[in-house]
Order: C-alpha cells, then sequence, then structure tokens
C-alpha cells in the first residue's frame, strides 16, 4: 500500500494551476516558426539575442488567432508575462505586456512554472549566491534582506549552497558568450516570477493549499428525471418573466439607487410600506411563494385570509417556519405552543388538516424535534398554494392594492442635481433598528388573530 | 537424505492479470495458483473470486455506466440554447463602476451582501472589516438575515458569528462566538433562513449544519472526496436542499434534513471554486479551474451549458446570478469579470479594473447592483444596464469599458 504524506510537498496536483498546461499549449503555438509571433535577432551590448518578439506582434497574434479585441488580447498577454512564459527584456521587473515596440522573449520550457512542484527556497539561495560571487554589490535591497534571510534558516545547507553556484557559474563560463546572456536574462526572469520583488504580487500565488489529494470515486444514484424540454422550458420561462424586474436589463423606477444616488427606490420597497410598487404587486403574481417571500405581500395575503376568517392556515405556516430554522433550545418550547394554538381539540386556531398527518404530527410531537411539523406544514402550504393563492388574485383585497400601488416616474436629474444627490448620501436605517421594529410588529399582529379568534369562540358558545 | 525440493514458478505471466511480474504461489479453493502481488492483494482486500479480477469488474461497472448514460441522454431532447432560440438577443452592456472601496489592507477573500441590499460584510487575507481575527485567512463571511450579526472563519477551523451593534467603537471580539468546530480550514458559510442555523463547508471535506446559540451540530454532511469549496442554498420553497463543490471536481445536492447526497454532478475537469442556485432553484452554476462556468439542470439531473471560451484560460472563482437569472456575472483568476447570457451560452460582457484575481463577486439581494472583491485590496460596486439591440445603434460606448 501506498504511504500518503499529508502535506506533500513535491505536491501532485498545485490547487488553481490548472490553467498552466492550457497556456503551455498557447506559448508552444506562438513559437511555431510559421504560424507564430514574428522574431527576430536583436543586438545588444556587443551580442546579439536572438528570437525575440515585439510587445505589439504579440497582441496581434492573440488578437487574430483567439478572435477576440485588443483589450482582451492586451490583458491575456499580460498574463502570460505574470506568469513567467514571456519575459520582457527592457524593464523585467514590470510584468505586463506593453502594445508597442517593447522587446520580449518566449522563456525556456525549463523555466516554465511547472504544475507540479513550487518554486525552492533551495534554488532561490543558489541564484542569489551566484549573482553575488560574480560581481559584489550586484544584488537589490530587498534581494540583499532576502539573501541574509535565507543565510539563517538554511545556514545547515549553506556550504551546499555556496558549492552550488560556484559550480553553476563554473559550468557557465564554459558555454558561449551569447547563450550566457540568454541564460541570465531567463534565470532572472524566473526568479522575478516567483519571488517578486516588494509591492508587487506574483501571479503564481495560489492561495492556501489543498487539504486533499484529490481522487475520483463514483457514485451514481437514481433520481427522477424529466425531459429536457420541460427543464429547460421552465427555465427558459423564468427569466423570460422576471426579466423586467432585472435591474440589469429593464431600468428600475424611479432609478437605480446606485446610479443617481437617491433613495426613492429603496424607500419604495422596505417591507413595511404602506403603498408598494407595481412592478412588486405584479410579481407576487407570478407564484405563492413569491407572494409570501416579500413581507408586504405577504402582510397583503394576511389581510386578505382576516376577511376570510381563515388567518389561522398562514400563522400555522409561519409558526412551523419558526421551529424549523429556530434555536435547538426552543423546540419543545415552540411545539408546545403550537399544538395549543393550532392542533389541540378546540384550539383557538384550530387548522383543518386530514386525520392522518393530523394523527402523526401529533405523535410526533410528544417528542419534538425541527422536522416534526413538516408534514402538516406542506399540507397546508399546498391548501393555501392550490386554493387560497389563486382566490386572493382574483379577490378585491388584491384588486384593490393593484389600483392604490404606485408606478413611479423615472427620474430625471441634470449633472448639478446628481452632485448634489452624492453630496447627500447617507447610510441607511442600521438592519438592527429595522428588524427590531419588524419583531414588535410581528408580536402585534400574531396576539390581535389570538384575541379576536378567542372572542369568536366564546361567543360560539355561549 | 535431502528434502525435497519443489518447483515453484517465481516470475511469468500472472494468471489473473496474465502480465509477467513476480509472482506469489497462493492456494485459491485448494488449487494451487500464480498470482502476481498486485492481484494477491486486490483479492484479498475485495473478495474477488477465482476468474474476476480489478479488470474485469471495473469492466463491468462501466457498462452499466453506460447504460445509465443512455437512459439518461434518451430523455435529453433539446438543448438550452434551442429552448431560448425565441429569446431576444441582449445588445450591448453601458456599466459603471459606482463604489470602490479600499479599506482593506489586504486580498479581499469574501464578501456578502446584507439584506437591507445596501450593506456589505467582507473578508481578507488579514482582518475582517471590523473585527480583528486571530488567524491569517478569512475564507469565508456571511451576513445574517436580520443583519444583526455576522458569520466568518478561515484557517482558524471555526465559524465564528459576532453581533453586530449600533455602537461603532465597541469591540466586537469581544462578543464574539464560536459555532462550527471543522478538523480543517473553513471555506464556506451561509446562515439558513434565520440567524439560528449556519452551514458551512471546509477542507476536511464536510459540510455541516450547526445551531448557532449552542454551537450543536445538527447534521454533517459526507460525501465529497477532497476539501469543499463552496456551498449555497436552495431559494426554493420548501428550502431544505443545499448544493456544494469541491476540489474532487463534483458539485453534490444535499437535504439538509437527512443529511443524504440526493444528485451528484462531475463533469468538470478541475475543481469547483464556486457554485450558485439559479433563482427559481430548479438549476445551479457553477465555476471551476478549467476555465469553465457550467448550468446544470436539477429536474433533468443533467450539465445543460457551459460558458466558456478559447480565450479564457484562467479559472473562474465566483459565480452569480442575476436576478431574473437571464445574466450569469463570473470572476476570474486572470483579473477579469466576464459576463455570459445564461440561455444563449454566449459571453455578453468582459469587464477590466481589477489589478489581481477577482475573488468574489455577488449581485444585491435587489439585483440593482454587483460588488467585485480582489486581491487587489478592493472592492467594487458596479451597476449597468443591457440595452436591447434596438437601442444599440444610438450609443456611442464601446463595447467594454475599462473601469476606475
Amino acid at each position: 500500500m501506498t504511504i500518503k504524506l499529508i502535506r506533500d510537498h513535491g505536491q501532485h496536483y498545485r490547487p488553481r494551476m490548472a490553467c498552466l498546461k492550457k497556456v503551455e499549449a498557447l506559448v508552444i503555438e506562438m513559437q511555431d516558426p510559421k504560424s507564430g509571433v514574428k522574431s527576430f535577432e536583436q543586438k545588444r551590448n556587443a551580442t546579439s539575442i536572438p528570437h525575440v518578439i515585439a510587445g505589439q506582434d504579440i497582441t496581434a497574434w492573440i488578437t487574430s488567432h483567439m478572435t477576440v479585441d485588443a483589450q482582451e488580447a492586451q490583458a491575456l498577454g499580460t498574463m502570460l508575462v505574470a506568469y513567467g512564459f514571456i519575459y520582457p527584456l527592457q524593464d523585467p521587473k514590470t510584468l505586463i505586456l506593453r502594445p508597442d515596440g517593447s522587446l520580449y522573449r518566449c522563456q525556456t520550457p525549463y523555466f516554465w512554472p511547472a504544475q507540479k512542484w513550487k518554486a525552492q527556497d533551495t534554488d532561490y539561495a543558489i541564484y542569489l549566491a551566484k549573482r553575488n560571487i560574480r560581481k559584489k554589490g550586484i544584488l537589490d535591497q530587498y534581494e540583499q534582506e532576502r539573501y541574509r534571510k535565507l543565510h539563517k534558516w538554511l545556514n545547515h545547507k549553506w556550504d551546499f549552497i555556496v558549492n552550488q553556484a560556484k559550480e553553476q557559474t563554473r559550468a557557465g563560463k564554459a558555454r558561449m558568450k551569447s547563450d550566457r546572456v540568454v541564460f541570465s536574462y531567463q534565470e532572472r526572469a524566473y526568479w522575478i516570477v516567483h519571488r517578486p520583488p516588494p509591492q508587487t504580487h506574483s501571479a503564481m500565488d495560489y492561495g492556501v493549499d489543498r487539504l486533499i489529494d484529490p481522487n475520483a470515486e463514483e457514485n451514481y444514484t437514481d433520481w427522477s428525471k424529466v425531459k429536457s424540454t420541460v427543464s429547460l422550458g421552465a427555465l427558459v420561462k423564468h427569466t423570460m418573466t422576471y426579466q423586467s424586474h432585472d435591474p440589469f436589463l429593464t431600468p428600475c423606477l424611479p432609478s437605480n439607487p446606485w446610479q443617481t444616488d437617491d433613495d426613492t427606490y429603496w424607500a419604495l420597497n422596505m417591507p413595511d410600506v404602506d403603498l408598494p410598487t407595481k412592478m412588486t404587486v405584479e410579481r407576487w403574481s407570478y407564484g405563492f411563494y413569491e407572494l409570501l417571500r416579500d413581507p408586504r405581500g405577504r402582510a397583503d395575503f394576511r389581510l386578505f385570509l382576516k376577511k376570510e376568517f381563515s388567518g389561522e392556515n398562514l400563522a400555522f405556516w409561519e409558526a412551523a417556519e419558526e421551529l424549523k430554522w429556530g434555536a435547538a433550545s426552543a423546540i419543545s418550547e415552540k411545539a408546545e405552543t403550537i399544538f395549543k394554538t393550532f392542533l389541540a381539540p378546540g384550539a383557538p386556531c384550530w387548522i383543518n388538516i386530514d386525520g392522518r398527518t393530523m394523527g402523526l404530527t401529533v405523535k410526533g410531537l410528544q417528542h419534538p424535534h425541527r422536522h416534526v411539523l413538516d408534514a402538516a406544514q406542506n399540507h397546508i402550504f399546498m391548501l393555501m398554494k392550490k386554493d387560497t393563492f389563486y382566490r386572493y388574485l382574483k379577490s378585491p383585497v388584491y384588486k384593490d392594492i393593484q389600483k392604490k400601488a404606485i408606478s413611479p416616474a423615472p427620474h430625471n436629474f441634470t449633472d448639478a442635481q446628481l452632485e448634489q444627490n452624492a453630496r447627500n448620501r447617507k447610510p441607511g436605517l442600521y438592519p438592527s433598528v429595522t428588524w427590531q421594529r419588524q419583531q414588535k410588529e410581528k408580536v402585534r399582529t400574531t396576539t390581535l388573530i389570538d384575541i379576536k379568534k378567542l372572542m369568536a369562540n366564546k361567543l360560539d358558545r355561549q | 537424505m535431502c528434502d525435497h525440493t519443489f518447483v515453484a514458478i517465481t516470475f511469468g505471466p500472472c494468471d489473473s492479470c496474465t502480465l509477467n511480474k513476480p509472482l506469489m504461489n497462493i492456494y485459491l479453493q485448494n488449487e494451487p495458483v500464480n498470482y502476481c502481488s498486485l492481484c494477491v492483494e486486490m483479492m484479498a482486500c475485495q473478495g474477488l473470486t477465482q476468474g474476476e479480477n480489478l479488470a474485469s469488474l471495473k469492466a463491468e461497472s462501466e457498462g452499466l455506466k453506460l447504460r445509465l448514460e443512455e437512459e439518461r441522454a434518451k430523455l435529453h431532447d433539446v438543448e438550452l440554447h434551442q429552448a431560448a432560440e425565441k429569446v431576444e438577443p441582449l445588445g450591448q452592456l453601458v456599466t459603471k463602476a459606482r463604489r470602490s472601496l479600499k479599506g482593506h489592507g489586504n486580498k479581499v477573500l469574501c464578501t456578502d451582501w446584507c439584506r437591507d441590499k445596501r450593506r456589505l460584510v467582507s473578508s481578507s487575507q488579514v482582518t475582517e472589516h471590523a473585527v480583528t481575527m486571530p488567524c491569517t485567512w478569512v475564507m469565508a463571511c456571511a451576513y445574517a438575515p436580520s443583519g444583526c450579526a455576522i458569520a466568518c472563519g478561515g484557517l482558524d477551523n471555526k465559524c465564528s458569528v459576532y453581533p453586530l451593534s449600533l455602537d461603532k467603537n465597541e469591540n466586537l471580539s469581544a462578543k464574539k462566538k464560536s459555532v462550527a468546530m471543522h478538523t480543517n480550514y473553513l471555506s464556506a458559510c451561509s446562515f439558513t433562513n434565520s440567524d439560528m442555523q449556519i452551514l458551512t463547508s471546509s477542507g476536511d471535506g464536510t459540510c455541516a449544519l450547526w445551531d448557532v446559540e449552542s454551537g450543536q451540530l445538527l447534521q454533517s454532511f459526507h460525501g465529497h472526496s477532497a476539501d469543499v469549496l463552496s456551498l449555497d442554498l436552495a431559494p426554493s420553497e420548501t428550502g431544505n436542499t443545499f448544493v456544494s463543490g469541491g476540489c474532487d471536481k463534483k458539485a453534490n445536492v444535499w437535504d439538509m434534513r437527512s443529511g443524504q447526497n440526493i444528485q451528484s454532478f462531475e463533469t468538470h475537469e478541475s475543481d469547483i471554486n464556486s457554485v450558485k442556485y439559479y433563482p427559481s432553484g430548479d438549476a445551479f452554476a457553477t465555476g471551476s479551474d478549467d476555465a469553465t462556468c457550467r448550468l446544470y439542470d436539477l429536474r433533468a439531473d443533467r450539465e445543460v451549458a457551459i460558458y466558456s471560451k478559447e480565450s479564457i484560460i484562467f479559472g473562474a472563482s465566483s459565480v452569480d446570478f442575476s436576478i431574473s437569472g437571464r445574466l450569469l456575472f463570473a470572476g476570474y483568476n486572470d483579473y477579469t469579470i466576464n459576463v455570459w447570457d445564461v440561455l444563449k451560452g454566449t459571453r455578453v460582457s468582459i469587464l477590466f479594473g481589477h489589478e489581481n484575481r477577482v475573488s468574489t463577486v455577488r449581485v444585491s439581494p435587489d439585483g440593482t447592483a454587483f460588488c467585485s472583491g480582489s486581491w487587489d485590496h478592493t472592492l467594487r460596486v458596479r451597476t449597468g444596464r443591457y440595452l436591447s439591440l434596438s437601442d444599440t445603434h444610438t450609443h456611442t460606448h464601446t463595447h467594454t469599458h475599462s473601469l476606475t
């Protein structure tokens, strides 16, 4: 059996670096002598550097090869430079692609950011030592600091490091001058990417390591499926229905607060607003859950139910929601209150559910848990959704609110007014303040129902 | 007298896998056979009978898989863009950055909107927006539905809840409450429909549901074989499911009540960084390191769209839908944000402006704006509007905007 290390430093597969394989393929295409980027020789300090490419040629090639526009091509090119697949000859520390005559070279595959391992500190120390040996004082300030730090914590390997540096320098001397110069550019470019100068970031930075080495484990479960025409049709329908409510597709009225700094839109959509907008009221008719989800819609629905004397269904559903999502410690207490209010025979807000569900629920309430009311809640929800909701949409209550709903006119601010708005920007009410207000309102409405029911019961009995 | 010596074959073709290997002489059902060490191991551990070997079992399972796929394929009678043929295509985007928030001193890792549609909480590499946490990476943060508390966590393996107060100078760390405890880093957290429960996902490969008040573990979800990076709760009326995406390339749908893995989708080629439900709850989108975003339909139980382009090479770190579900905003590791037309499958815009990876993209609860957080220490809030094709010719804006 293989032994797996928890922390595999020769990491099998680095997180968020799956892009490297694709970039490699792209860069190989770029270097194709026939269809790749045009390259030329550049004379520099009495040596001639081969295969130099210009920034504008790179952008042009990407634009034509990948059918994108110039801005995107430049962004992609900058990423290639940032990852170290292409390096600049002038201004090597700024890793961007300039779409002009600036000179670049493709990095040799030896120095490509490899999928499998991170650039090691030991190698960095050898590189700095090499440069230090060659010419004292050539290292930048930040490099000197790092060199000192490495010397401290790699002290036990220091002889090895210095040795390697000397050997590599000696081996280098055996090469031709132009090769040496090119190699020094390549190596420098590699380390600028993997050990970036201060105040710059390395594109190789990927964040936190993965804990677990991903393994393929297959698990096939059978689930009821529908035809694509049905499910995709539903998705398309949903999108088209809500298109007019999407501020990115249809301007929101009167104006988008982020654009004009005018809060009217948010004020008109507050949960406790008196008169909602026509858009909101229209949205309530899209589906029962849409109506319930909007606090103002739910309030309107509650009003309708009050007129029908069937408020207990909604009250039960809300109480069940509170039980399901509430604190674990409050479960038994809430369950008892719910039983007394909704389920016990002769309860003030007795809900009408079929005998079987009632039996199961009451039995479950002896040992209450979070999901004990699920069956009853679903039954009531379906009842409201299939019957009450449609009656609501045809009711005078709904028609009334439709008529009264506001249709705000679009704002038309002048530039001066926009500036004024920006100056008068205020933070909204603290959410905790609105929350407390809502809680108070909730307590008020629920006690109201109870009292009314109690009175009605009393009268009946008399 | 010498001992009898037996002829034992120690190298040659294995009786089970027929490869030439060093052999072990064993007895199977009283018959001497020669198996290579790998086959012996397989047989001993997996109870294969003679004649069966790992290869044959694998072939059998492949066959079953193919048949299942065939059945699923029969139900797939239309592609998403075909179903959306009659939908008018989107025109140009006119967009503008409205706010650029520079309060963080370090990489922004995660953001969440408050339900009041105008407040944000964000977390970063060293400190969270108003609270200093004793760990370096705060990778997850969430606003409570009431707006009265926030939850965050990261490399400290915990999720902590901080109640917010009106007093700006109050030390929030004093009231901190540790809720979730995982055995490894916390990658994402979210409140359920109330302030009282939190759903978390972790690098240890599990998700868990916690009771805030007592810190009790209510349910745990096992099924991923690698780090879980992201989760999202279903917006649907039953509200009992959530989807999670992980480094094992799988997106799993879970039932919160039973802890069961109801559905699983594995079509990505690399880690899934982000999952998000479509507004109706019948589908969800994922963003992955393989540079694609994909849409999965829950009712048809399959992937229905891939959002990718040859020029997009770097992974998507975060995705979110607009209110109608027509637009998918995706932030990428190449510092850009691409906006996709969900129905047609095409890219409608590319947004520049960030100077480092875009780590998080969230649309505000009422859809009026979206916020992008990046490793360049900034958060940018942007609005935009897509003109219909008939309006397009009257506008002179260029196709993309570089935003400051």
